[in-house]
């Protein structure tokens, strides 16, 4: 019905006068925006099919192309957005839940933007890190409440299980299958080279990844896919899954036709057969049950990991969170609105859930007044872009973040939001061989590397500044954030004074 | 080896089983949870009433309770056996991966949800009696048979397969299922369809001495799902 038909978002826009065609971007669109027909002798596209991922863009040899936002718009109104407009002419069509992918992209607060971190100036000077020794070193997991010596005054070692990394960064959980091998390579010996952790996500782990073991988080989620007593043996850290930043609520849905061979494999079910994580673990229906499921992980593993629950930051997280504290989980990890994912309904990525600043601060206050905060560190995620949100993030109390979106831009992500429909062009949110080649495990190693060395130097230099030499006196130090244009409210849940005072 | 379970922690427990040789006889079995988690290469006599978890990723030993068992029994279980001659609670095998459970009489909600199979692991869970609500939930693969020992109406609660989209079920009863979802095939079970399952239920009838007549006095009806991709349809690319 033309009622249906809309002018393409974005317009790929050739200059003639540079394209040779070589027919390079026909190649590498998998979305089929190019070709060359035979009669027209030239390169002629179809912008209605770009999602704008700028692989054409980035490969033509004579810079011949650009993406643009088309012009062309409804008539204007505030109320009813062309975005509004379409999304009502999509559901009308076809009857369809709106899917999407990664982050939430709509315009609410970031309330690490109206953040400011200190400095010394005079008083307590600052460091500087390239002369030197600043510590950045992070233990994640439940710290003991007491000291307990033996008769003969010796230290009784007490400590459970922790995770060791050499910086409070970690990436987090992307399944295989969501991503394709290459990411999950890149990913691992990125974790191993720097001493830090993945986290395989809810996918199971592809046997010849077992040698990363030492750097992987193995995850356990509803659907329970790949996971056996050698793969929660084979990580360092168990997490179980109760929620994610970009969906709360719901559960996770591949479809059939992304369960190839390997992934039929490391899943565990058949080629084709959707792989369907319910939205509740349905064995879990209190903080009780949670602790059944840590305890049982912790049998098989004979207590020798430590165990992270993760969950979306909602309505009540500090009380959940509280709860989590005493089920006997080692870590929480929170995730926030604005986390990604490789499919979500629209209208629950772009609704639900709230900031992970706000989480954050709430949760780590709630369990200091109820002192329990050393029963678990806590994990912040969902967004994190900068060495400066880490820096923020760990002041708010986040003893580590884990970071998604900002791992996949460093392997090329150009962040088109349309990994569901598997046909990712940079190699990453896809399953297609052809595709998947285009990363470099190397190459993707190398940048994820390149990436939080440089932040960890900026974390250092803004530490040091502070006049701290150790992340461990960042932690929860909120007197080095303050506020700019927040109200009263914001700032007591944040904890932190405005700018000025 | 025997282990007298009262007054032990779970990890005592499981650390003995670990120390000892192949056989394990538990006695005075108090709720004790956990038991065998995670274990292979052993066979666990239990007597008494094992708590929550008994068997959770059971990687190949064979578990025995001479009583009742209580939740998640075989819990993501991915070899071995589980044999209870009595009731069994809640989330029996939820996600088992492979090996078999054995329940002489009930079990409870959510029996064999989210089961899955791939290649030549196909797990199988036997219920003699009847089962609460939620049975094969979001079921993936795998065999559940019911048996309805005893019970004169249909021996599931309600919702049974709901989000089935693979496996398979077959439900002894001497009415047919009512109010199954759309996406689950019922039919009453043939010559054929039954020679799948006759050499499990021969086995099941070995172990707890049941007579092979009265479970073939009536019909079964099969559950099977009409679709790997239950959901497909629902979405739009936005």
């Amino acid at each position: 019905m033309p009622v249906d038909y809309l002018y393409p978002e974005y317009e790929v826009i050739r200059n003639y006068d540079r394209c040779i065609n070589c027919r390079v971007c026909e190649r590498q669109c998998a979305n089929e925006v190019h070709e060359f027909p035979e009669n027209a002798g030239k390169m002629v596209c179809d912008s209605s099919k770009c999602v704008n991922c700028h692989r054409c863009v980035a490969l033509c040899p004579t810079k011949a192309l650009k993406i643009v936002k088309s012009d062309h718009t409804f008539k204007h109104n505030a109320n009813w957005s062309g975005k509004a407009i379409t999304e009502i002419y999509k559901q009308a069509g076809t009857g369809g839940v709106l899917l999407s992918s990664m982050g939430n992209p709509e315009n609410y607060p970031i309330y690490f933007d109206k953040m400011l971190i200190n400095a010394s100036q005079v008083t307590n000077p600052s460091i500087d890190p390239l002369r030197e020794p600043m510590e950045t070193r992070t233990y994640l997991g439940s710290k003991p409440k007491e000291i307990r010596r033996d008769q003969d005054g010796r230290l009784i070692n007490t400590l459970p299980p922790q995770i060791k990394l050499s910086m409070p960064i970690m990436f987090s959980a992307m399944s295989y299958g969501s991503i394709s091998y290459n990411a999950h390579e890149s990913l691992a010996r990125a974790a191993q080279e720097l001493g830090i952790l993945y986290n395989t996500g809810e996918g199971g782990l592809h046997e010849s990844l077992y040698k990363y073991g030492q750097n992987t988080i193995v995850q356990v989620a509803s659907g329970r896919f790949g996971v056996h007593k050698e793969y929660l043996g084979s990580g360092a850290a168990i997490e179980i899954k109760m929620g994610q930043g970009a969906k709360p609520g719901i559960g996770g849905h591949l479809p059939g036709t992304k369960i190839g061979g390997d992934i039929s494999r490391t899943r565990m079910i058949p080629e084709g057969s959707d792989a369907i994580s319910p939205a509740p673990h349905h064995d879990i229906y209190s903080i009780e049950d949670l602790r059944q499921l840590v305890f049982s992980l912790k049998e098989a593993t004979e207590y020798q990991k430590p165990v992270i629950v993760k969950i979306a930051a909602v309505h009540n997280v500090s009380a959940i969170a509280s709860g989590i504290a005493r089920s006997g989980a080692d870590i929480i990890a929170i995730d926030g609105f604005r986390g990604g994912t490789g499919a979500a309904p629209t209208r629950i990525r772009d609704n639900v859930g709230i900031p992970i600043e706000l989480a954050l601060a709430s949760v780590d206050s709630r369990l200091r007044s109820e002192g329990i905060r050393d029963n678990v560190s806590i994990i912040a995620a969902g967004s994190i872009r900068s060495s400066s949100d880490i820096v923020k993030a760990i002041a708010l109390g986040a003893d580590c973040i884990y970071i998604g979106t900002s791992a996949l831009l460093a392997l090329g992500c150009h962040l088109c939001r349309s990994c569901q429909t598997g046909k990712c062009n940079w190699g990453i949110a896809t399953q297609r061989e052809d595709l998947v080649k285009r990363l470099n495990p190397e190459i993707g190693t190398v940048r994820l590397v390149n990436l939080l060395t440089a932040w960890q130097h900026e974390i250092k230099e803004m530490m040091g500044g502070m006049g701290i030499n150790s992340i461990e006196s960042l932690r929860g130090n909120r007197s080095m954030l303050r506020g700019t244009g927040l109200n009263e409210r914001e700032l007591e849940i944040l904890g932190i004074k405005h700018a000025g005072e | 080896m025997m282990i007298r379970a009262k007054g032990l922690s779970t990890r005592e427990i499981n650390s003995a089983i670990s120390a000892a040789e192949n056989k394990i006889d538990i006695v005075d079995c108090f709720g004790e949870r956990f038991i065998g988690c995670g274990s292979s290469g052993r066979r666990i006599n239990i007597t008494g009433t094992p708590g929550n978890a008994l068997g959770a990723y059971l990687d190949g030993s064979e578990i025995i309770v001479k009583g009742n068992a209580q939740d998640a029994v075989g819990d993501t279980m991915n070899d071995g056996m589980i044999t209870i001659y009595g009731n069994a609670g809640d989330a029996l095998g939820y996600a088992m991966r492979g090996g078999r459970i054995f329940v002489r009489d009930d079990s409870g909600y959510r029996t064999g949800i989210h089961m899955k199979e791939y290649g030549d692991k196909k797990p199988v869970i036997v219920v003699g009696g009847r089962c609460g609500s939620f049975l094969g939930e979001y079921l993936a693969g795998g065999l559940i048979i019911v048996l309805g020992i005893g019970c004169n109406t249909f021996p599931a609660g309600f919702f049974t397969g709901t989000g089935m989209h693979g496996g398979s079920m077959f439900i002894r009863s001497a009415v047919p299922p009512a109010g199954l979802p759309e996406q689950v095939i019922v039919k009453q079970a043939n010559q054929s369809e039954m020679s799948l399952i006759k050499d499990i239920l021969k086995e099941f009838c070995s172990y707890f001495d049941i007579s092979a007549d009265t479970i073939y006095d009536r019909p079964f009806y099969m559950l099977t799902s009409n679709s790997k991709n239950p959901y497909k349809q629902l979405y739009t690319e936005n």
